[in-house]
């Protein structure tokens, strides 16, 4: 099984999906030079973020912890530790920000 | 036909007001009466005491005491707008300014005080105001809006929370005072001084011991400035007026009430009037101890008071402390009791600080009761304190206003209080009400603690159970140290097991959080080799619980590069080591730092390099410096015995033993150390979690220290030891600080917060109380047998090594975002390339 993001272009396949540790994440390099943070949770879901850390700038998104807000996976920032809903990019710790996020799917490698 | 219910009138919808209606409807009283308010404002009551918070964004809704739909559930008639004009006792009626006519069966007056304000010309001009409603605030920053200078007369407490205002306002901003010190009725001289100064370094100008004696005007009639009784005259647009305030007693004086020489309507101490159907409560009631009460906790105490003698109940006030503690400006100030040691034979125990702005004074008997104090800059022993007034405390009073680490390190909990003690002045609630409750919403809602001023919160807090919820966070209602517990007795080593299997019902199944990952993370990484799992923290799904620093096995820095710390024990290092760093860090362009603990930190390595760094560095004979864990950190040392000629024992030697037996030992706090060869403790070991200064005699050892944001000096645990006397205190102060501290507690706080403190801790880990010591240092010996290098078994494992690329889709492409700028000499990450390209709004 492979993990495959949708960007303009079209679906681009990152990487296997056993290459990911569930509550871990990885950064992907996307062909207009942009990241991505792509990860999978504790049931095997994958999501994919904006790799770049709104309030730091550095791109580190891929680099957090994860977590459970009401029953939704978020990941932590690693520099500053604000939390970023997985499903819809919003912050958490302030309302104003959010991330982008990309459509991601598993399929089997072609 | 039924009889009318019998008819009360209540004068003042004020805080006592308020209070009085909410004390009649929890006895019931409101289901047997008819009930009117007349209120002279425009809004029903709202909370006086926190009136300025008005101006740090408290909306008048947000102050209000009424809670939604009161009035209509306990039917109460209430009057905005309208206040009382007369009273005819004789025909027992209350006439109103818009007319009305209220006939009473029996009438409290709760009218309050008005500002006085001091008979100078000038002082009706535009631009003067008083400082005691709603309305004037909203007039203050109206006219403050075009003005740039303001005064306060008046240097008291109201006065002083009225001159911040002002400047919170953006006024250049001066208090006049008349009396010779700040506060002069809360606080005596030392602490009117300490206030001075701290107050001034704000940029606020005082006065004291003048006058106001007159306000100028301009040709436009408004306020120009003031002229004070030295002779001199300031510049001022606008004049507060806060010179103390007089109780609203003219309603009772025209209706022939008996009231004070001094004014105030004269109550007995079941707060009724000289006519029996006629109550009078709260600010403007001289109450039977002759006194006239300017503070929310006596008012409220009379209202409940008049409430229980309305239904024929036995309760009195004769008086009240005047226990105050505010924030004023920022500063903490407090005084409670006999504060101005007025008893005789009294003592004074005075702790001074003047750098820091910081002066207590505690005023005690002869024999040892503790009468009453004033403590400004630092207030936070008020909680405690103000509770024990009148008994003699547990621990001599000195210790309990001493900073932390001066004198014997004695805490008192609010465990040693008494179950009388009244822990909420404002609502006079004793500990054993407090403790009845589980929550602190409960407690609210029970007793009214702590929905006053705010002082007792703290108190009340550490008096609550665990009910108060001590959980870790949203996934776990344990501790740390309770957590440590199940995972060490059930020998849990998977997160996965410890969350659904002892984690909050709504949390199990899920992806647990960001705060107990790494905290399961380290306390199974601490046991490890005792649980029989895999030491090694990056592990399967232990990998998943690590904070990025511990999984890249470097410290994550601002730019998204990682630094790398090799360990250098001791602080000794050859010549052939330090040429292999400065060749690391040149090879790969790093910035390289003496850090404070006799390290070299190479800083802006990417994520890519962090292997083949490291392989260099191990094959050069250096381990991990575990930097990046909460971890031991590094043990520092002077040169000793060896080369310096004070010296009186081998520092170095210690040192480096002590570093390479501790190395990789998780804990809930990063941990430091350092080893002195002679009192003159050139290591500075005081200053560290555990650190050892020689003696002619062997080793003193000494914990719970740090530097930081909030320095303490360890406490000496023990004296002239022998090398593995002083290895096995270390070995269980370790491993009993890593059982039973908080996540991210340095030992320092956890000394603290250690009921008994030092002598308790002296007691587990030296005279071994608990029966615990076989078992500590077994932990520990578990713990350095089973120590390997965390960089070395990596670098073995090429399955570990795959998670060291930037991308996971391009492995050999750099982070191009990770760039750096030159700066002497070296380079420093190039905050331009991150600039945020602007976050999805
Ligand atoms: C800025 C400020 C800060 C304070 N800080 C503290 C503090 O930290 N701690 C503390 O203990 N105390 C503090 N106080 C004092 C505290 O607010 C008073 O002690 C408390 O409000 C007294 O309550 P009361 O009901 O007696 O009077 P008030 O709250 O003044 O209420 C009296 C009400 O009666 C009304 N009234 C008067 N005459 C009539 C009439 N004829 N008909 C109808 N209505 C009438 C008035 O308009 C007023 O609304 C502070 C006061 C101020 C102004
Ligand atoms: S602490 Fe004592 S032994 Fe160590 S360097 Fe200083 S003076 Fe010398
Ligand atoms: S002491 Fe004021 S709220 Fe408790």
């Amino acid at each position: 099984m492979s993990v495959e993001l949708r960007v303009a272009e079209g679906w681009l396949t990152v990487c296997e999906l056993s290459s990911l540790t569930p509550g871990r994440g990885v950064a992907a390099l996307l062909p207009d030079g942009s990241q991505a943070a792509v990860f999978l949770d504790r049931a095997g879901r994958p999501y994919a973020i904006g790799n770049q850390d709104p309030f730091t700038g550095a791109h580190v998104l891929s680099r957090g912890l994860l977590g459970w807000a009401a029953g939704r996976p978020f990941v932590a920032s690693p520099l500053l530790k604000q939390r970023f809903d997985l499903e819809s990019g919003r912050c958490l710790d302030d309302e104003e920000v959010a991330v982008r996020t990309y459509p991601v799917r598993t399929a089997a490698a072609s | 036909m039924t009889e009318p219910l019998p008819a009360i009138v209540l004068i003042g919808h004020g805080m006592v007001g308020q209070r009085y209606l909410e004390a009649l409807a929890e006895r019931g009283a409101t289901a047997t009466h008819r009930i009117t308010v007349l209120c002279e404002e425009p809004r029903p009551a709202y909370d006086r005491v926190h009136l300025t918070s008005y101006f740090s964004g408290s909306t008048p809704e947000d102050l209000s005491l009424v809670p939604d739909g009161f009035m209509e559930r306990h039917g109460i008639a209430l009057h905005l707008d309208d206040p009382a004009e007369s009273i005819d006792r004789d025909a027992r009626t209350v006439t109103s300014r818009s007319g009305h006519v209220f006939p009473y069966d029996v009438l409290v007056l709760a009218t309050g005080s008005f500002p006085f304000v001091p008979p100078v010309p000038g002082k009706d001009a535009p631009g003067c105001f008083v400082y005691r409603t709603i309305e004037d605030l909203l007039a203050i920053e109206e006219y403050a809006r075009t003005r740039t200078a303001g005064a306060v007369v008046g240097g008291g407490l109201l006065g002083l929370e009225a001159a911040g205002a002002l400047k919170g306002l953006g006024l250049a901003t001066r208090v006049v005072e008349f009396a010779p010190r700040l506060m002069p009725v809360q606080v005596d001289e030392g602490g009117g001084a300490a206030l001075l100064r701290t107050i001034e370094s704000m940029g606020l100008t005082v006065h004291t011991g003048v006058g106001t004696q007159e306000v100028l005007t301009g040709e436009d009639g408004a306020v120009t400035g003031m002229r004070l009784s030295d002779g001199s005259t300031v510049d001022t647009e606008l004049v507060v007026f806060s010179a103390g305030v007089r109780p609203r007693d003219g309603l009772a004086r025209d209706s022939g009430l008996d009231v004070g020489e001094r004014g105030g309507i004269a109550v007995d101490s079941r707060c009724r009037t000289s006519d029996p159907r006629i109550y009078a409560i709260g600010e403007c009631a001289l109450a039977c101890d002759g006194r006239v009460y300017g503070l929310v906790a006596p008012g409220y105490e009379m209202a409940e008071t008049a409430a229980e003698d309305l239904l024929g109940r036995e309760r009195e006030f004769t008086g009240a402390d005047l226990s105050t503690k505010l924030k004023l400006l920022g500063v903490d100030v407090a005084s409670f009791g006999d504060a101005h040691g007025t008893s005789p034979d009294s003592l004074d125990v005075v702790w001074s600080d003047s750098r820091s702005g910081v002066y207590k004074k505690l005023v005690v008997s002869a024999d040892g009761v503790l009468l009453g104090g004033v403590l400004v800059g630092d207030a936070d022993a008020y909680g405690l304190l103000r509770p024990l007034t009148g008994s003699v405390p547990p621990v001599a009073p000195e210790q309990l206003v001493l900073p932390a680490g001066l004198g014997p390190a004695t805490q008192l909990g609010p465990a040693a209080l008494p179950d009388t003690a009244v822990i909420c002045s404002c609502h006079n609630v004793t500990k054993k009400a407090i403790t009845a409750c589980a929550t602190l919403p409960e407690v609210k809602k029970c007793t009214k603690a702590g929905t006053g001023c705010g002082g007792c919160l703290k108190v009340i807090g550490q008096l609550l159970p665990a009910a108060a919820d001590k959980g870790l966070c949203g996934c776990f209602p344990y501790t740390r140290a309770e957590l440590y517990e199940i995972v060490r007795t059930r020998r849990l080593t998977s997160y996965r097991e410890i969350l659904d299997g002892h984690g909050r019902e709504e949390a199990r199944g899920g992806e647990g959080c960001e705060v107990c990952k790494p905290a399961v993370g380290s306390v199974i990484a601490s046991l490890a080799p005792t649980l029989g799992a895999s030491g090694y923290v990056l592990d399967g799904e232990q990998a998943a619980l690590q904070d990025t620093n511990d999984h890249f096995l470097a410290n994550l820095q601002r730019n998204g590069s990682y630094s790398v710390v090799p360990r250098i024990p001791g602080g000794e290092i050859t010549p052939d080591k330090l040429i292999v760093i400065g060749e690391v860090a040149r090879d790969f362009g790093l910035y390289t730092k003496i850090t404070g603990g006799q390290r070299i930190d190479l800083f802006g390595a990417s994520v890519d390099q962090l292997p083949r760094i490291w392989a260099r560095l191990v094959d050069a004979g250096f381990e991990s410096g575990h930097a990046y864990g909460k971890a031991l950190r590094t043990v520092k040392s002077c040169v000793g015995q060896t080369w310096c000629r004070y010296g009186v024992q081998d520092s170095v030697r210690m040192a480096i033993d002590l570093e390479l037996r501790y190395r990789g030992l998780r804990a809930p706090h990063k941990l430091k150390s350092a080893v002195s060869g002679c009192t003159r403790e050139c290591a500075e070991a005081q200053s560290k979690d555990f650190g050892i200064i020689a003696t002619a005699n062997g080793w003193n050892l000494y914990v719970g220290g740090n530097g930081g944001a909030v320095p303490r000096h360890a406490d000496l645990l023990a004296q002239d030891l022998s090398d593995a006397e002083l290895v096995r205190l270390i070995d269980r102060f370790l491993m009993f600080y890593i059982r039973t501290a908080d996540r991210l507690e340095r030992t320092s706080t956890w000394l603290d917060r250690l009921e008994g403190g030092l002598d308790h801790l002296r007691d587990v880990i030296v005279h071994d109380s608990l029966g615990l010591c076989a078992e500590l240092e077994a932990l520990m010996a578990d713990h350095v047998a089973h120590y390997r290098d965390e960089w070395a078994e990596t670098l073995r494992d090429p399955e570990r090594m795959r998670r060291f690329v930037s991308f996971v889709n391009a492995p050999g492409a750099p982070d191009p975002t990770v760039k750096f700028v030159p700066e002497r000499d070296q380079v420093k990450p190039d905050l331009a390339v991150l600039t945020v390209g602007g976050p999805v709004r």
